[in-house]
């Protein structure tokens, strides 16, 4: 090993140490538990495929996979956009940006676990102020959290609400877009959307698709609201919300390993959830190539 | 053409507005209602100004949770993080970027691909792995893993890494100074902008981790607030003005230290974001 070699070795000790033994053994591991029965006070048993065969059949598995999916599929593009229109609306020459930055940011700082607190009271179906101001309106006023056909869309109201770092990413790519373009798009008589659709998308296109499949991946493993939600309307916390509307992915997993201690069903779900993450990021990149242009921001 | 301008900035101004209010009256509605009594809470038709100014909700948190304990749990726990991230992140941001050696071209992407892994592939062997070691019940399981460099903070040091100036190292090489040395001498203090970055972020992460804690901390005394919040849900599910003042004690460092460090927090965030 030549001088440069050692040094970099040395450098790079905490990551690789960490890499080996936080990563890629626990990667191995939870592949070989998924087909083991393991209840951690046994050491695990050799069974083949019978924890996917187990899952297969298991209504509440396919509950939380259509939970899950219906949360990633109707948040991600909203948040996105949300995101981004509010960008743009900060991204045109205007005073007190500091403040609005401000405002709409501190909401994504605060711990996921007082913001669901704080939105379950908001969203209380009696004492809430959301229903008090629907009354106001002449609204209908839904029990939100605790009925199973808002439940869902309630994480997702919440969820709008800590899109801040989005809109400050998609702020810093929209300031490097040049007003040149802009300009003589004008000039040739494009309207709001073409310049919209033909310079603005096309110039941030690569933050985009960053932004897309972090949100797909962060929406896959959905945990603290939906848990903080379901442990507030059950003590045992082993429920999943209203009809189970509200059992996540990676909160019925959590419930196999940490409460029935089912480790080997747990890790045969954490690598069915791995695969499916990796599907989609795939399809995502597939299909990023006919609408994601590099090098116009770099 | 002016007054349409002015027209155009009064209509994004009076939408900024409007949108910002719907950002900020949770926050009031929090505050409103950790100063309301119970009665009031659960009476209808809903108040939105308390009638009567329940101050003692505050004190009585502290009786009711050990608040304070909670509160050095998380810190504890909280800033040995940040020294973990410290330590260790910008060692391996610098082994890759500025260091010419076989690792340097590998290790980034790998470090990618962990960011994209889900954290419920590795959850269960890195439990046992604690439970082995009889630390699971401790907080090292929390403390130890911020020791060997985040995805995240090794991706933002290195964006900041690139853009200083080799030229810097080589004089300095010239100079008969070591890796180490110029680590240490020259790129460090050079680098304090991004740490800055990655103190906060690392702060703000691990002051709100709940599922860290729910997973290795087992004994009520350990409590970081986050479990204390759960368990406070739990237990006392009825009395929301409690909820929410201990909610805004929660919720009050994260808002100081992020008034203290706006900038940092802005520039860190456009950094991770931008060069996907």
């Amino acid at each position: 090993m030549n001088k440069n070699n050692l040094t970099g070795f040395v450098f790079a000790s905490p990551w690789i140490i960490g890499f080996l033994a936080f990563t890629l053994y626990p990667l191995c591991a939870s592949l070989y538990y998924g087909f083991t029965d393991f209840n951690v006070f046994q050491s695990p048993r050799f069974v083949g495929l019978d924890n996917y065969r187990d899952l297969m059949g298991d209504d509440l598995f396919w509950k939380s996979i259509r939970n899950t999916l219906y949360l990633t599929v109707i948040s991600t593009p909203v948040n996105l956009l949300f995101a981004l229109l509010t960008a743009m609306l900060l991204n045109t020459r205007i005073r007190g940006l500091s403040v609005y930055r401000t405002v709409y940011y501190i909401p994504t700082i605060i711990p996921l676990a007082a913001t669901s607190l704080l939105w379950m009271w908001i969203m209380n179906g009696q004492y809430g102020l959301l229903n008090k101001l629907l009354g106001w309106l002449g609204l209908p006023q839904p029990g939100w959290f605790s009925d199973p056909a808002y439940s869902k869309m309630s994480l997702i109201l919440m969820g709008l609400w800590g899109v801040g770092n989005i809109i400050i990413i998609f702020l810093a790519s929209l300031q490097e877009v040049p007003q040149s373009l802009y300009e003589s798009a004008s000039i040739d008589g494009a309207g709001g959307f073409r310049k919209f659709r033909h310079i603005t998308i096309h110039w941030i296109s690569p933050i985009i698709l960053f932004q897309l499949i972090m949100q797909v991946i962060n929406n896959l493993q959905y945990f603290t609201q939906a848990y903080f939600v379901i442990s507030s309307s059950n003590l045992n916390q082993v429920s999943g919300g209203p009809e189970n509307s509200l059992l996540m992915y990676a909160v019925y997993l959590y419930q196999n390993a940490f409460i029935y201690f089912k480790m080997g069903k747990a890790s045969a779900m954490a690598w069915i959830l791995f695969v499916m993450a990796g599907i989609l990021t795939w399809i995502i990149f597939k299909s990023s190539k006919r609408w994601v242009t590099y090098g116009g921001g770099d | 053409m002016k007054t349409r301008l002015l027209r155009q900035k009064t209509a994004t101004h009076a939408i900024l507005i409007a949108l910002g209010l719907s950002f900020v009256a949770p926050f009031l509605w929090m505050l409103l209602t950790s100063i309301k009594s119970l009665e009031e809470i659960t009476s209808l038709p809903v108040t939105i100004w308390p009638e009567v100014f329940r101050w003692r909700n505050y004190a009585d948190v502290f009786d009711v949770i050990p608040f304070t304990r909670y509160f050095w749990n998380t810190l504890l726990i909280t800033g040995l993080s940040v020294i973990g991230q410290l330590i260790s992140a910008p060692l391996v941001a610098y082994a890759i970027t500025k260091i010419e050696w076989f690792g340097a071209k590998w290790i980034f992407p790998i470090v990618i691909g962990t960011m994209l892994l889900p954290y419920q592939v590795t959850m269960i062997p890195v439990y046992l792995i604690f439970q082995k070691l009889h630390l699971t019940g401790s907080i090292w399981p929390l403390v130890i893993p911020t020791f060997t460099a985040a995805p995240l903070y090794i991706f933002l040091l290195r964006q900041f890494f690139m853009g200083l100036p080799t030229s810097l190292i080589h004089a300095a090489k010239i100079d008969g100074a070591n890796d180490y040395r110029i680590y240490w001498s020259v790129v460090l203090p050079l680098t304090r902008p991004a740490l800055a970055s990655v103190a906060i972020f690392t702060f703000l992460y691990t002051w709100s981790d709940f599922m860290g804690p729910l997973l290795y901390i087992n004994k009520a005394k350990q409590y970081t607030l986050t479990l204390g919040l759960q368990a406070f849900l739990a237990e006392h599910y009825t009395e929301w003005g409690l909820l929410m003042a201990a909610s805004a004690l929660f919720t009050l460092p994260i808002v100081v230290v992020f008034f203290f460090a706006q900038k940092q927090f802005v520039e860190g965030i456009s950094l991770t974001g931008i060069k996907g």
